[in-house]
């Protein structure tokens, strides 16, 4: 479904991602793992059409996103990091206009959102404008957005960002079951979340993948079979001195 | 018909976001009061004796020369400063169509503005018999004016996330447009520079294009330059938007 070959992107002379290729199949909840500025945001970013890759080549469900950037948006729901969403809104208007902007009119925009709120538990703030919502409710909101158009690949940064243990715990839930039709691949740093959730585990560090397989697999890799020991054998901290790579914010 | 339902999506929203804040109503009510006092106090409306709206339209190009800017420039940089910027644009939407999309949106709303000036042209009509021909195309005029000046503050707004930044670089850019027809400057030009020079300059400014509509000409080398600036501007903020992300 999503097939990433040999993309680089180069921020000036930084390269935020360097040669990285994979490819994700229906029914997979493909994990993004690393340390901060990685690169995993980078690398979403161009797999979701905002960043023009540097060279490479991104396919969603066989269109490609620089040839055929509208065919593969359509595919894709996306959760940007941070969530944002326009401040003097209500969740209302802005799921609305999320879901006219997907195509979808009349009953079936309805429809959606309704199914949207429904899914994220937006109820009780739906005619709240987007600036008075807690983070929690910000976040869910940005992530009904992804889901309005019952999307086949949905990217997920950070999902679990700023939600209490409660509500990480229902969102780790939603990706798991959505995983089950559909391609998600979400990005975190949090270890026992790719456990929870994740069927495939891809660790990026410094804009390369240094690692690749089942969560079993991996911890399979320390002797005693923590996730995180694994996590700090391949990756830097980033308090290390490297010449090249650093948290590229454009 | 796709691209055109994306358009008016983009534009709806905009366009709402102006009148969920309060930036809408103390625009329109600034405007007024400007044009307004603009027109009679220091226009010397009524001691005119004339049935025109001359001392309402010279104006323009000064007013609309902080008021478009200022609701021009959270354009763009408010879509960045929010990060929805990223949301839009992964969107099955085209660049264009999201740009053309909110600057129709600010256009409309400044044409809103200045159709609730019609007071002005009510009042002239009851005093007197101007000819209402010269006064439509003067607000033609005015309207292309103010579509120029948007032009150029979507341009600036989508450089920067700093609105401040976004209000002040279009104002300079507005000021230049204005002041390249300026009588005093084209004056001064004249002292130094051989006419052919001094024409060309001046062919850039806003004031020569704009003094035609206020005769009540509208000729189509005028309708043609604002709409070029306008164009122009778009094509650049394009430009602006793909190479910010291009790294």
């Amino acid at each position: 479904m999503i097939n990433v070959e040999h993309l680089v992107k180069a921020f000036g002379p930084k390269l935020a991602v360097n040669d990285v290729s994979f490819s994700v199949e229906r029914g997979e909840v493909l994990g993004f793992l690393g340390p901060n500025g990685a690169g995993k945001s980078t690398t979403m970013r161009m797999i979701t059409g905002y960043y023009p890759p540097t060279s490479g080549r991104i396919t969603v469900g066989g269109h490609d996103m620089v040839e055929n950037p509208i065919a593969a948006k359509r595919l894709i729901g996306y959760l940007p990091e941070n969530a944002p969403g326009y401040a003097d809104m209500t969740v209302h208007g802005f799921l609305n206009f999320c879901a006219e902007l997907r195509g979808l009119q009349g009953d079936a925009r309805k429809r959606a959102v309704h199914r949207a709120v429904e899914l994220c538990f937006l109820e009780n703030v739906l005619y709240q404008s987007i600036d008075t919502l807690s983070k929690g409710y910000k976040h869910r909101t940005c992530l009904a957005q992804s889901l309005i158009h019952d999307p086949d690949v949905l990217i997920l940064d950070e999902p679990t960002d700023g939600l209490d243990p409660n509500q990480k715990h229902e969102v780790r839930g939603l990706i798991k079951r959505l995983g089950e039709s559909k391609v998600v691949i979400f990005s975190t740093h949090i270890l026992e979340e790719v456990e929870a959730a994740c069927s495939r585990v891809i660790i990026i560090d410094r804009g390369r993948i240094v690692a690749s397989g089942t969560p079993a697999e991996l911890k399979a890799r320390s002797p005693e079979g923590k996730l995180d020991e694994v996590f700090r054998a391949i990756t830097l901290p980033d308090t290390v001195k490297h010449d090249v790579h650093h948290e590229v914010h454009a | 018909m796709n691209s055109w339902a994306n358009i008016r999506t983009i534009m709806k929203r905009e366009l709402a976001g102006y009148f969920t804040s309060p930036i809408a109503y103390v625009f329109l009510v600034i405007f007024l009061l400007l044009t307004g006092f603009f027109t009679f106090t220091i226009g010397n409306f009524f001691e005119r004796g004339e049935a025109s709206l001359v001392s309402f339209f010279t104006w323009h190009p000064w007013l609309y020369l902080f008021l478009v800017p200022a609701a021009g420039m959270r354009l763009w940089s408010e879509e960045r400063r929010l990060g929805t910027m990223e949301l839009l644009l992964t969107m099955p939407v085209t660049n264009w169509q999201a740009i053309v999309g909110k600057f129709l949106a600010s256009w409309l709303f400044l044409a809103l503005a200045l159709a609730l000036t019609f007071p002005v042209a009510i009042t002239v009509n009851y005093f007197g018999d101007p000819d209402n021909g010269v006064i439509f195309a003067g607000y033609v005029g005015s309207l292309m004016l103010a579509g120029s000046y948007l032009a150029v503050s979507c341009m600036t707004s989508a450089m920067t996330r700093n609105q401040v930044i976004s209000f002040i670089l279009s104002v300079m850019i507005c000021l230049f447009l204005i002041l390249a027809g300026y009588t005093p400057v084209t004056d001064l030009l004249s002292r130094f520079a051989s006419p052919v020079v001094v024409d060309i300059v001046a062919a850039f400014s806003v004031m020569t294009h704009f003094e035609g509509f206020q005769r009540g000409v509208l000729d189509t080398r005028d309708v043609a330059f604002f709409a070029s600036v306008i164009g122009f501007m778009l094509f650049v903020t394009g430009v602006i938007i793909r190479n910010q992300r291009a790294g």
